[in-house]
């Protein structure tokens, strides 16, 4: 459809009757339009001359009062205390210093640099690389201000002299020295960029300061409190004028209260220094770990800030490798810490009854090989109770022998070895109980009978970590009851493990490492206390093969592992220890280290209940008769 | 008239490029580039068109933008709150702009198919109900203040056509009745909030007051002789909102200063005087209206834009025209512009 419409006066376009078409027609409404625009025009002019030509100082001066901050209301961490309230790590303050960019000065950076003895030219440099950066964004030159460095920026930070200095307040966690309880503490950090996407540290932004290890981590979003914001204007002088505009409270982190005693701790640390290896004491009837150490250990503090290269480095280049928590990540063959286990294994099983004996003339051939026994002489003919007195290794590689590899594997799992315990501390290892399955599953092979031999030992496939030994061992001697072991108090109990033993089998068991510390010829002879019953169990560990030591020269990382194991009272358990020391080469040698934990525990028990230590105490505990009545508890004062 | 719209939209390149550093739209201007030069194709295109030919379509269009709209309120992006765009391809065309154009060959095309010497009752009503059912699609969106910009074009048209002042004044009867109405029950609250603090805008100084406080800081900032390119603080650190898009003439105004601010209203003022010279040389009526519909037009985005940084209008989300960042603001003027220059081409030769 075409649209006639054309000018009647233009000859080039046809024409069309009718209504009158010429543009004239509005001409004076065009002009009232075009007065409009002015008027508008002159309008708008006004307005912008009001604002900027009349009053200009106005709106100056609103621009510069015009600064919205955001002033961080730090939360702080919560703090961790041990059992008795007593504060383990804690946070204290440190000042960190800012330059304002869009208030610097060139010529004011040699004076600030000389008065926070910074050199001027690094500090020059450092301000110079952030100058493609916004300029509302400040340069942090300086942290840990000592309270000279502050005074000297309180004093210039006046608009007259240096407007460009800020000060703000962090946070530091302060940890124990010397590491006291390092690695089950952990540390803390800033968080890096791997950690933002893992699912538990989600909620957090860049920036944050996160636990990186240990409890820090585990129970980082309890510890870790909610920052909080106040939103305020401040002039271009920085300082702030009128109410906060919104003020977003801090939510501080709550304290974490340990099962851990800072008493055991100390003599476990003290009776470990110098060595390589781990203590753990819990508590089995309850699972309240009370002492967790593992040397050598680090100093914390140095990973509060940022931990400075050459520390880090330091740390992992240490052959000893003091990052790694050997309580819960070393994992070694047991040696004859073992054999209580083999033992409950035979006795459950009916393989090894009150007639059961073996003949140890210094070892025995099994499979075509010949397996020695520690104590050359041999032991004689061994029933089980002298063989777990005299750790002979002959009269168990019978028992494992007998009840074979799968058994084996059956109670020691139901002790909770080969998986982990589940303690609140991350990383974790499980160790492991060789199997058939196990053979089948990983190495794609038959398992050759003469590999029980040495697990029957607690040599060969079969690992464990100190925490397993302390878990499993007393579980066993609380008759088959064990539970999850864990560093922070638990308000309800969880359900514990429960592998159905028959209490008279227990009793022998039990009955032998009482024998072990307590009678002649037993090989933890040194973990003996006055008056307390302490049971153990001895173990030196291979780590290399008898061709290779006879060999000589073996390094001490190669060294027998020396293993220890204890509970106490041996008829009711109260606490579980186990020890490792690396290359220590006796368990006897490790049985020390029980024995003051055993005693620490002890003496602060009757401290408290009788006012006076253990070994003061004079009266005579015999072997699981009846005890003698306790002398009367400290009367009320 | 050419030049006038290049140079401000030049000017409107290096204003966004200011503003908008350090942020997330910091490419916004060479973006803003080429769609400038995009417009000017476009413009170049609609120039050699015959307008005549183009209102003979002027219903087709219409009904076309009639299901665009629609189609906008059901599948349209939702940003900040409002269905406004339709994606296609990774541009977004905000279909609203567009009904502009095709509003002014409309009112341009049924004004000058009148029978009469003047607009009558029921021709004001046809008129009316058409616009209004655009104006009522848009407002869906929600885009009020878009919605509004049609008025204009049609106020313009039957003013120019010869509206008796009977029908001026009833209609004036009739808005003030019904306003409190409206008021009631077709504002939402945003919009409610942005007239009463257009009226005061110190109550909320946190809300919707706050841009109106930042923007006359902002260019009362400026002074006379302005602060210098990219030196304007409220802009600069963000005090200023959008300051790319619907305040770019405060960040301007802080920027350039007094004499800044006249010398741009100047160009806007040249550039209409310009238009209007084309309507009043226009072949036919249809030219003149669609002239001055386009000047209209722009007049009003100018004065409620420029008036609202000012303080002296309430804030509504109208771009500037040839400066606001925007591909289909920028699209949209353009190809208005065209359309003027294909009238100038059939102008008169008397």
């Amino acid at each position: 459809m075409s649209f006639p419409l054309h000018d009647q006066t233009d000859p080039r376009l046809p024409a069309r009757p009718g209504v009158r078409d010429d543009v004239q027609f509005a001409s004076g409404r065009v002009a009232f339009v075009q007065y409009l625009a002015v008027g508008v025009f002159l309008f708008l002019i006004s307005g912008f001359w009001m604002l900027q030509v009349r009053d200009p100082e106005v709106y100056q001066e609103a621009a510069e009062r015009n600064r919205i901050k955001f002033v961080p209301l730090l939360a702080p961490r919560g703090k961790i205390l041990d059992r008795d309230g007593r504060v383990i790590v804690d946070n204290r303050s440190s000042y960190s210093l800012l330059l304002s960019r869009d208030r610097l000065k060139a010529e004011h950076i040699r004076s600030i640099a000389t008065g926070l003895s910074l050199d001027p030219d690094q500090l020059a440099g450092r301000v110079s690389r952030f100058r493609s950066r916004p300029k509302y964004e400040d340069i942090m030159i300086k942290n840990e201000l000592t309270p000279g460095e502050v005074a000297f920026v309180e004093a210039h930070r006046d608009p007259d002299t240096f407007p460009e200095l800020e000060l703000i307040r962090a946070q530091r966690r302060l940890y124990p020295q010397n590491g006291v309880a390092a690695h089950v503490i952990g540390y803390v950090g800033e968080i890096s960029e791997g950690e933002l996407n893992l699912p538990e540290f989600i909620k957090y932004d860049q920036g944050a300061v996160i636990g990186k290890a240990g409890l820090e981590r585990e129970y980082n979003d309890q510890l870790m409190g909610v920052d909080g914001q106040r939103q305020v204007i401040v002039d271009n002088r920085g300082n702030i004028r009128g109410e906060p505009l919104e003020n977003k409270e801090a939510i501080p982190g709550k304290n974490l209260q340990l099962t851990l005693d800072l008493d055991l701790q100390v003599v476990a640390e003290l009776a470990m220094r110098g060595r390589v290896g781990a203590v753990v004491a819990l508590d089995p009837r309850s699972g309240d770990v009370l002492a967790m150490v593992s040397t050598p250990a680090y100093d914390p503090n140095k990973f509060a800030g940022r931990i400075r290269a050459e520390d880090w480095n330091e740390l992992r280049k240490n052959p000893d490798n003091p990052l790694l928590d050997r309580a819960i990540q070393a994992q070694f063959a047991p040696g004859s810490t073992f054999k209580p286990i083999m033992a409950i294994a035979g006795l459950e099983t009916g393989m090894v009854d009150d007639d059961f004996r073996a003949h140890c003339p210094g070892g025995a051939t099994f499979y075509g090989r010949f397996f020695k026994c520690w104590w050359k002489p041999g032991h004689g003919t061994v029933d089980l109770h002298a063989g777990i007195v005299h750790s002979c290794d002959v009269f168990f590689y019978n028992v494992g022998n007998r009840i074979g590899v799968d058994n084996i594997a059956k109670y020691a799992e139901g002790a909770g070895l080969g998986r982990r315990t589940g303690i609140d501390l991350p990383n974790e290892m499980q160790g492991l109980v060789p199997s058939t399955e196990w053979a089948m599953r990983t190495q794609r092979r038959k398992w050759y009978a003469g590999e029980t031999i040495s697990v029957s030992i607690g040599q060969g496939a079969l690992t464990m970590t100190p925490l397993q030994l302390a878990y499993a061992m007393g579980g066993l001697a609380l008759g088959g009851v064990w539970r999850r072991p864990h560093l922070v108090k638990v308000n309800t109990p969880e359900a514990p493990r429960v592998m159905q033993l028959d209490p008279a089998n227990v009793k022998k068991v039990v009955d032998g490492m009482y024998g072990v510390v307590n009678e002649a010829g037993g090989t933890g002879g040194r973990a003996r206390l006055p008056n307390v019953n302490v049971c153990g169990k001895t173990g030196s560990a291979q780590r290399i093969s008898n061709e290779a030591l006879k060999s000589g020269g073996v390094p001490h990382k190669l060294k027998d592992n020396a293993w220890f194991v204890a509970f106490a009272p041996c008829e009711a358990p109260e606490i579980s220890v186990a020890v490792l020391w690396e290359g220590g080469l006796h368990g006897m040698l490790a049985a020390p280290v029980a024995r003051d934990v055993l005693k620490a525990y002890f003496d602060k028990k009757a401290r408290l209940t009788h006012g006076q230590f253990v070994a003061e105490i004079k009266r005579s505990v015999p072997r699981f008769g009846p005890a003698a009545p306790e002398p009367p508890p400290l009367a009320e004062p | 008239m050419l030049i006038i719209a290049v140079v401000i939209c030049g000017m409107g390149v290096l204003q966004i490029y200011s503003a908008a550093r350090d942020t997330v739209w910091d490419d916004a201007w060479w973006k803003q580039t080429l769609w400038v030069l995009a417009g000017l194709f476009l413009m170049w295109i609609m120039a050699q068109v015959d307008y005549h030919s183009l209102l003979g379509q002027a219903f087709l269009f219409y009904f076309l933008s009639l299901i665009s709209l629609v189609a906008v309120l059901f599948v349209g992006t939702t940003v900040f709150g409002g269905r406004r765009w339709i994606g296609y391809g990774g541009f977004r065309f905000q279909i609203s702009e567009f009904v502009k154009t095709v509003i002014i060959l409309l009112v341009a095309r049924y004004l000058t198919e009148l029978k009469t010497e003047r607009v009558e009752g029921r021709d004001l009503l046809k008129l009316g109900a058409l616009v209004a059912s655009l104006m009522l699609l848009v407002m869906k969106q929600p885009d009020l203040g878009t919605a509004l910009t049609y008025l204009p074009i049609l106020a313009i048209g039957v003013f120019l056509a010869g509206l008796r002042w009977q029908y001026v004044a009833v209609i004036s009867v009739v808005l003030v009745l019904v306003l409190p109405l409206g008021w009631r029950f077709g504002l939402k609250d945003y919009q409610k909030s942005r007239l009463v603090t257009f009226l005061d805008p110190g109550q909320d100084p946190r809300g919707s007051g706050y841009q109106v406080i930042q923007s006359k800081i902002a260019v009362g900032a400026g002074g006379m002789w302005g602060r210098g390119v990219t030196k304007g603080t409220q802009t600069q650190l963000r005090f200023l909102p959008v300051p790319h898009t619907d305040f770019i003439f405060s960040a301007f105004a802080e920027e350039h200063g007094f004499v800044g601010v006249v010398v741009m209203l100047g160009l806007y003022f040249l550039l209409l005087m310009q238009i209007v010279q084309n309507a009043q040389t226009a072949p036919d009526r249809a030219g003149m209206y669609i002239c001055m519909g386009v000047c209209a037009l722009l007049l009003f985005h100018v004065l409620v834009n420029i008036g609202m940084v000012a303080g002296r209008m309430p804030v509504t989300g109208i771009p500037l025209p040839l400066m606001s960042y925007g591909g289909s603001s920028i699209l949209s003027f353009f190809m208005m512009l065209g359309l003027v220059n294909s009238v100038r081409l059939w102008r008169s030769v008397n």
